[in-house]
C-alpha cells in the first residue's frame, strides 16, 4: 500500500487537469464536486496507507518510494521520491481531510461565481503542491511543493484580481514569502556542501551521528527558522497573512489557517535532529520567536473589528505556539496543536464565511450581533469552535495547548508565563468576537447604511440587497456548507482524543496515541522532560490553563457582553504596533533611498566602467579604421616596406647569412 | 649548361624581375596590369626555386614550382573573374576607384 502514495498528490493533480481541460463545461457546481471528490479519494489512500503502516512494527514504518532521478548532477543526486513515515502520512491525513471538507464548503460559498470552475483549479492544484511538500523525501522536492503553496496562495488571494486591495495582498504575499524562500534555499546549499545530498534520510542520520557540526547545523536549522518564519507567518515576516485575508474565505481557511501556514513548522519538524544537533541557543530562539509571535499577534487580533482579520491574527498567534512547541523540544505537541488547530481554525473561518454569506458580504463585526437566532447551526458550530480555541476542556484546543505549556515551562519558566498570557488573550478576543457576532442586539438595522439601500417608495417594504445595509435579513447557508461545519466541529470537539495525556483516570491504552505514532520520527529532537517539576505537577499546570482560559473568557464577557467595563482597544492594538506602518515607512523613506543610492552606484560605477570600456574600444577602433583606406597599392607598398624592415633586421641586427 | 652559367646570374635575373614586377605594382593603377606584375613577381621567386633546385641538387625546390604556379593560376581565375565584374557595372575603372571597402 505504502507503494501507492503517489496516488495521494495523483489525485488533486488530476482533478486539475480535469478542470483544466473541461472546467467550463462542467461549471457551477460540477468541478466544485470533482475537485472535492479528487481530494476525498487523496484522503481515502492516505488512511489506506496509514493502517498498512499501524499493522507493521514500528521500526518498519518508514519507506522511501522513489519515483524518477530527477538532477543527476554529478555528486549532487536528487530523486523525486517521496518519505513514507508516520510523520508525513499524519500530515497527509489531516491536510486532505480538512482541504475536503473546505472544498465541499466552497461549493456553497463561491456558488455563482464567474470564476467559479477556476476557483477549484486552483484549489486542487495546492492540495497537490501541500501534500508534495509533505511528502517530499529531500528538501528540493518539499521546496517544490513550498513554491507550489506560495503560487497558489499567491492565485487565491488576488482571486477577485479587480479590486485592488486584493492584487496588492497577493503581491505582499508573494514578495514576503520570497524572503522567505531565500532562507531555505540557503539551507539547501549548505546541507549540499557540508553532507552532500539534499535527503531527510542522510541529513538527519548525519545529525544524529554527529557528522554533521554543530555550527552548520546551527547555521542550516537557523536558515530554515527563516523560511518557516516566511511561510509559517511569523515575526518579523508575518505582516503578509492578515492582508491574505483578501483572498475568498474558504481559501483563508484552507491555505491561511490549517495547511500551508503550518508548513514551516513542518519543515521544522523534520529536520528535528538538526536542530537538536545545533547550539543551544538556536531552539531557544525558535522558542523565542514562537513565544514573541504568539504574544504579539493575540494582542493585535484584541482590538480587531474584522470578523476575518481576528481569526488571521489568532492564526499567526496559534502557529507562535506551534513554534514555542518545536524550541522547546516538544514536536509531538507541535504536530498535535497543528492537527487540532487545523481543525478548529478551519471550522472557524467556514463559520466566518458562513456569516459573511449569510450577512450579505458584511465583514465588519461591529455591524453584526444576535446572529445566534437566524444562524443556530454557523453559531452553534462557530461557538464549539471558539470553546476549542480558548482552550475550555475537554475540546481539542484544550489537551494540545496544554502539551506545549508543560514543555515551555520545562523549558524556561518566563516562556510558560508568556504563553499563558497568551492563552488568557485568545480566550478574551475569541469570546469578544463570539458575543460581537452572536450575541448582544442585532446592530445591522440600527447601523443600516441608508445610502447605499436602494430607494423605496413610501411605505412599500424595501427591497433585499446584497451589498447594502439596507434592511435585510441574515439567513442560515445551504446544508453544503453547514454540514463541513458540523464535521469540522466534530474534530474541533473530539480533535484532542488522539493524544490526551495520561490524567484524570484515562486509561494507558487511549493516551499519547500521536506521541507513540510519530515515536521514529522525532526520537532524536524530542526533549526529555521527565524528572523537571512540570513533568510531576501536571495538575498544577492544567488548573493554571483551564483558569487562564475561564479568566479570558469570563472578562470578555464581562466587557462586552454586561457592559460593566468600558472596552479597552487602544489604536496601538487596532493598527498591529504601527508595525506595517513601520515597515512601509522604512521601505518608503530609507529603504528607498539606499535602493536609490545602488542604482545611482549601479548606472553611475558599474554602467560607466561597462560603457567606459566601450566607448575606448570605439574611439581606438576609430583611429585604427583610418589605415584602411581601400587602396590596394598603398597596401602594397606596406607590405614592400614590412618585408624590406623585416628583412633589414633579420641581416643587420641578428646577423643571418 | 645551366651548370656553366652558374646560379648567381639566374639569381640577379630573378632579383631584376621581382624588383619590376614590385615597382609596377606600386605605381600602375590599370587593375590588368597589376595583375601581370604579380605574375611577374611569382614567377621571379619561381626562377629562384628552380635554380637553386639545380645547383643543390634537390628536387623539392622544383615541386615548389609547380605549387606556385597552380596558386597563380587559381589566384588569376578568381582575381580576373571579379574584375570582370567590376568593369561591367563601371567601365574604365582604376584600382584606386575601387576604394569603397575603406574604413
Amino acid at each position: 500500500m505504502a507503494d501507492l502514495v503517489w496516488l495521494i498528490p495523483a489525485f488533486p493533480l488530476a482533478g486539475f487537469f480535469l478542470i483544466l481541460l473541461f472546467g467550463r463545461r462542467l461549471g457551477d457546481p460540477k468541478s466544485g464536486y470533482l475537485a472535492t471528490a479528487m481530494v476525498f479519494a487523496s484522503f481515502a489512500v492516505a488512511a489506506g496507507i496509514y493502517f498498512d503502516l499501524l499493522s507493521r512494527p514500528e521500526e518498519e514504518r518508514q519507506t522511501v518510494v522513489t519515483l524518477f532521478s530527477w538532477v543527476p548532477v554529478g555528486t549532487l543526486q536528487v530523486d523525486l521520491a517521496f518519505l513514507v513515515d508516520p510523520l508525513s502520512i499524519a500530515m497527509c491525513l489531516f491536510v486532505t481531510f480538512i482541504a475536503g471538507w473546505i472544498h465541499m464548503f466552497a461549493v456553497g460559498y463561491m456558488h455563482g461565481d464567474p470564476k467559479f470552475s477556476k476557483f477549484f483549479l486552483y484549489l486542487n492544484l495546492f492540495v497537490f503542491s501541500m501534500t508534495i511538500l509533505v511528502l517530499g523525501e529531500n528538501l528540493l522536492v518539499t521546496f517544490l511543493g513550498w513554491e507550489g503553496v506560495g503560487t497558489c496562495s499567491y492565485l487565491l488571494i488576488a482571486f477577485w484580481h479587480t479590486r485592488e486591495s486584493a492584487a496588492t495582498a497577493g503581491k505582499k504575499a508573494f514578495v514576503t514569502n520570497r524572503v522567505g524562500d531565500w532562507g531555505v534555499m540557503l539551507a539547501m546549499f549548505l546541507a549540499f556542501s557540508a553532507v552532500g545530498s539534499l535527503s531527510y534520510t542522510v541529513i538527519n542520520e548525519s545529525a544524529e551521528t554527529g557528522e554533521l557540526a554543530a555550527s552548520t547545523a546551527s547555521a542550516i536549522a537557523l536558515l530554515l527558522l527563516i523560511g518557516a518564519a516566511g511561510k509559517s507567518a511569523q515575526l518579523p515576516l508575518y505582516v503578509w497573512l492578515p492582508d491574505a485575508m483578501e483572498g475568498p474565505t474558504p481559501v483563508s481557511a484552507l491555505i491561511h489557517a490549517a495547511t500551508m501556514v503550518t508548513g514551516g513548522v513542518f519543515l521544522l519538524t523534520r529536520i528535528n535532529p538538526v536542530i537538536a544537533a545545533s547550539y543551544d541557543w538556536v531552539p531557544t530562539t525558535i522558542a523565542w520567536v514562537g513565544a514573541i509571535t504568539a504574544l504579539f499577534a493575540a494582542t493585535i487580533a484584541l482590538a480587531q473589528n474584522d470578523i476575518k482579520k481576528v481569526l488571521a491574527y489568532s492564526t499567526v498567534s496559534q502557529i507562535g505556539y506551534m513554534m514555542l512547541a518545536v524550541g522547546t523540544g516538544g514536536y509531538v505537541a507541535a504536530i498535535f496543536h497543528m492537527v487540532t488547530h487545523a481543525g478548529f481554525k478551519a471550522l472557524l473561518f467556514l463559520g466566518a464565511g458562513s456569516v459573511i454569506h449569510g450577512m450579505h458580504e458584511e465583514q465588519d463585526m461591529r455591524f453584526m450581533g444576535a446572529l445566534r437566532k437566524f444562524m443556530p447551526i454557523t453559531a452553534g458550530t462557530f461557538i464549539i469552535g471558539w470553546l476549542a480555541i480558548a482552550g475550555v476542556p475537554p475540546f481539542s484546543g484544550f489537551w494540545s495547548k496544554d502539551e506545549i505549556l508543560l514543555f515551555s515551562l520545562a523549558e524556561s519558566p518566563a516562556l510558560y508565563a508568556v504563553g499563558i498570557i497568551t492563552a488568557i488573550l485568545t480566550a478574551f478576543y475569541m469570546t469578544r468576537q463570539v458575543i460581537m457576532v452572536f450575541f448582544g442586539e442585532a446592530r445591522w438595522t440600527s447601523l443600516a447604511n441608508a445610502e447605499e439601500a436602494p430607494e423605496v417608495a413610501e411605505g412599500e417594504p424595501p427591497v433585499e440587497t446584497h451589498n447594502a445595509h439596507g434592511e435585510f435579513k441574515p439567513h442560515e447557508s445551504p446544508p453544503i456548507m453547514w454540514i463541513p461545519l458540523v464535521a469540522l466541529a466534530g474534530v474541533a470537539a473530539l480533535g484532542g482524543l488522539i493524544n490526551v495525556p495520561k490524567l484524570f483516570g484515562i486509561p494507558g491504552g487511549v493516551a499519547y496515541k500521536l506521541e507513540e505514532w510519530l515515536h521514529p520520527v522525532i526520537e532524536f529532537g524530542e526533549a526529555d522532560i521527565t524528572g523537571t517539576w512540570a513533568y510531576d505537577n501536571k495538575y498544577i499546570l492544567v488548573a493554571i490553563a483551564v483558569a487562564a482560559a475561564l479568566i479570558g473568557v469570563a472578562l470578555a464577557w464581562v466587557v462586552y457582553e454586561k457592559k460593566r467595563i468600558k472596552p479597552w482597544e487602544p489604536n496601538l492594538f487596532a493598527n498591529g504596533w504601527y508595525y506595517d506602518a513601520a515597515i512601509s515607512w522604512f521601505m518608503g523613506k530609507p529603504g528607498r533611498e539606499g535602493f536609490q543610492a545602488v542604482t545611482d552606484f549601479d548606472a553611475k560605477i558599474v554602467d560607466g566602467a561597462v560603457n567606459g570600456v566601450g566607448v575606448a574600444v570605439k574611439a581606438t577602433a576609430t583611429e585604427a579604421r583610418k589605415g584602411q583606406t581601400g587602396y590596394v597599392r598603398q597596401y602594397a607598398g606596406i607590405i614592400g616596406i614590412g618585408v624590406v624592415l623585416l628583412l633589414g633586421w633579420f641581416v643587420v641586427i641578428r646577423g643571418i647569412l | 649548361m645551366i651548370a656553366a652559367i652558374g646560379a648567381t646570374s639566374y639569381l640577379l635575373l630573378a632579383a631584376a624581375l621581382f624588383s619590376i614586377g614590385a615597382f609596377g605594382l606600386l605605381v600602375r593603377r590599370n587593375p590588368l596590369i597589376m595583375f601581370m606584375c604579380i605574375e611577374l613577381m611569382l614567377n621571379a621567386a619561381n626562377l629562384t626555386f628552380v635554380a637553386l633546385a639545380t645547383q643543390l641538387d634537390d628536387i623539392n625546390g622544383q615541386t615548389a614550382v609547380f605549387f606556385v604556379m597552380v596558386v597563380a593560376a587559381a589566384e588569376v581565375v578568381v582575381g580576373l573573374g571579379i574584375l570582370v565584374s567590376i568593369l561591367r557595372r563601371r567601365p574604365g575603372a582604376t584600382a584606386d576607384d575601387l576604394a569603397e571597402l575603406k574604413g
